[in-house]
């Protein structure tokens, strides 16, 4: 058996292998959605995790791929708890999550005090272009592709993007 | 053995997840077929964090009757219960939403005045749902209000804009609020079990968020230049089961697979 010898730290290295199905930059860690991993004495090992948005289908599919990863690392009881207080925020992603992410194209939330209000016909959050660094971009959709974007356009560079917004 | 607070809380917890998949399933109507693309996504992805809430509702439903030795008919289902089985296989009585949010989407003016008073009343119940005595409804509570509250701005603003906006779309506002004002009483018209709950400090007390939702309601219509409705007769019953004919078209189309193939899986 070789999972006596796995501690804590090696499996969040191998939680670094679980990506997002639908950024596949970011993994688990950088998302900041795995809350803790605890080694039961039965050898079962427990990973905690919170979900980003209620009803983001790419939870589910992050939890069997954590399942698959733990597995094929000799791991027979698995338990894969979700935790849903306190709520995820986007404060919880990674500096290296938001820097990967913008390599990738997607504009990184803004810290959430900044923004995030709840006015009326509220000016757009001043979003910064991931592929010419300008801030002369404006809103196209507060909804996007997936829960967690909305799409803007740089008056620049005149590329659209993504913007993961602030939650 | 089911104690009294049990039972209510299942009910209670089935009646918060069966609003939020009655309505986001109305939302997803919309998918394809919204007035700009921008907006269709907008309603869908309403839908989709509705569902979402619903979803932990559900899983939590479940987990507690299955704890319980309470066994609701769920039709053919066998054994334990899941999500699944109290979306797909409840009747038409066993749903306890409000009428409310059964109500068909008619046109974008309907659907969107309808998201917004029911996201008001959810804006506030979740404030206080929060401080339940029950740490995974407050959980709940606390995850889903940051997505209420983005449905919230979203559909205040469209009400203001369709309400201010041209002759035709003030009109269109003027005939949805006809066609639903008459079933928001029943939002703050406590079910027994609601009653419960909220003896218990488990659920909340809506006759406490009852005046914010009026305040809200006419700060938004005045902005939106539109007049707010005297007292008209309310409708009432779904929380207790009593739906409107709609309710059993939506079942129909949302439980169809389950009940031709049982337990067919994608």
């Amino acid at each position: 058996m070789i999972t006596h010898k796995i501690d804590k730290h090696t499996i969040y290295s191998y939680l670094e292998e679980v990506r997002d199905p639908e950024i596949p930059v970011l993994n688990v860690i950088d998302m900041g959605i795995v809350r803790d991993v605890i080694l039961h004495d039965d050898d079962q090992v427990e990973i905690i995790i919170t979900p980003t948005y209620s009803g983001c289908p790419a939870m589910d599919v992050i939890s069997m791929n954590i399942r698959v990863m733990l597995s094929t690392l000799g791991f027979k009881k698995i338990k894969i708890t979700e935790v849903l207080a306190p709520a995820w925020t986007t404060d919880w992603m990674t500096e290296e999550g938001k820097r990967k992410l913008k390599e990738y194209g997607i504009a990184p939330p803004n810290p959430k005090p900044q923004v995030c209000n709840e006015k009326l016909f509220a000016p757009n959050e001043a979003i910064q272009c991931p592929h010419c660094n300008s801030w002369h971009t404006h809103r196209v959709s507060e909804f996007g592709s997936t829960p967690c974007k909305a799409l803007y356009v740089c008056d620049d560079c005149k590329e659209p993007f993504d913007y993961f917004k602030c939650h | 053995m089911v104690t009294q607070s049990t039972n209510q809380l299942i009910n209670y917890t089935l009646h918060l997840a069966d609003d939020t998949l009655i309505l986001g399933h109305r939302n997803s109507e919309w998918c394809g077929h919204g007035p700009v693309l921008e907006q269709d996504i907008a309603i869908t992805n309403i839908s989709l964090d509705l569902i979402g809430q619903a979803r932990n509702f559900y899983q939590y439903a479940a987990k507690l009757i299955n704890k319980s030795s309470q066994t609701p008919s769920l039709g053919e289902g066998k054994g334990e219960v899941s999500e699944d089985t109290l979306a797909y296989l409840r009747d038409n009585r066993e749903f306890k939403n409000c009428l409310l949010v059964e109500q068909p989407n008619g046109d974008w003016a309907k659907t969107i005045l309808r998201q917004f008073l029911f996201s008001s009343y959810q804006f506030y119940l979740y404030q206080q749902l929060q401080n339940s005595s029950d740490g995974q409804l407050a959980a709940i509570a606390e995850k889903s209000l940051k997505e209420v509250t983005y449905h919230l701005r979203w559909s205040s603003e469209w009400v203001i804009r369709s309400g201010d906006g041209t002759e035709e779309s003030h009109q269109r506002m003027l005939n949805a609020i006809d066609e639903l004002w008459m079933y928001t009483g029943e939002l703050f018209e406590a079910a027994s079990y609601e009653l419960q709950a909220a003896s218990y400090e488990i659920g909340i007390n809506l006759a406490s968020i009852k005046s914010k939702w009026e305040e809200k309601v006419k700060e938004i219509f005045n902005e939106a230049t539109l007049p707010y409705p005297g007292k008209v007769f309310m409708q009432t019953g779904g929380k207790e089961g009593r739906h409107t004919e709609h309710l059993g078209y939506i079942l129909a189309e949302l439980q169809f697979m389950q009940r031709a193939y049982p337990n067919s899986e994608w």
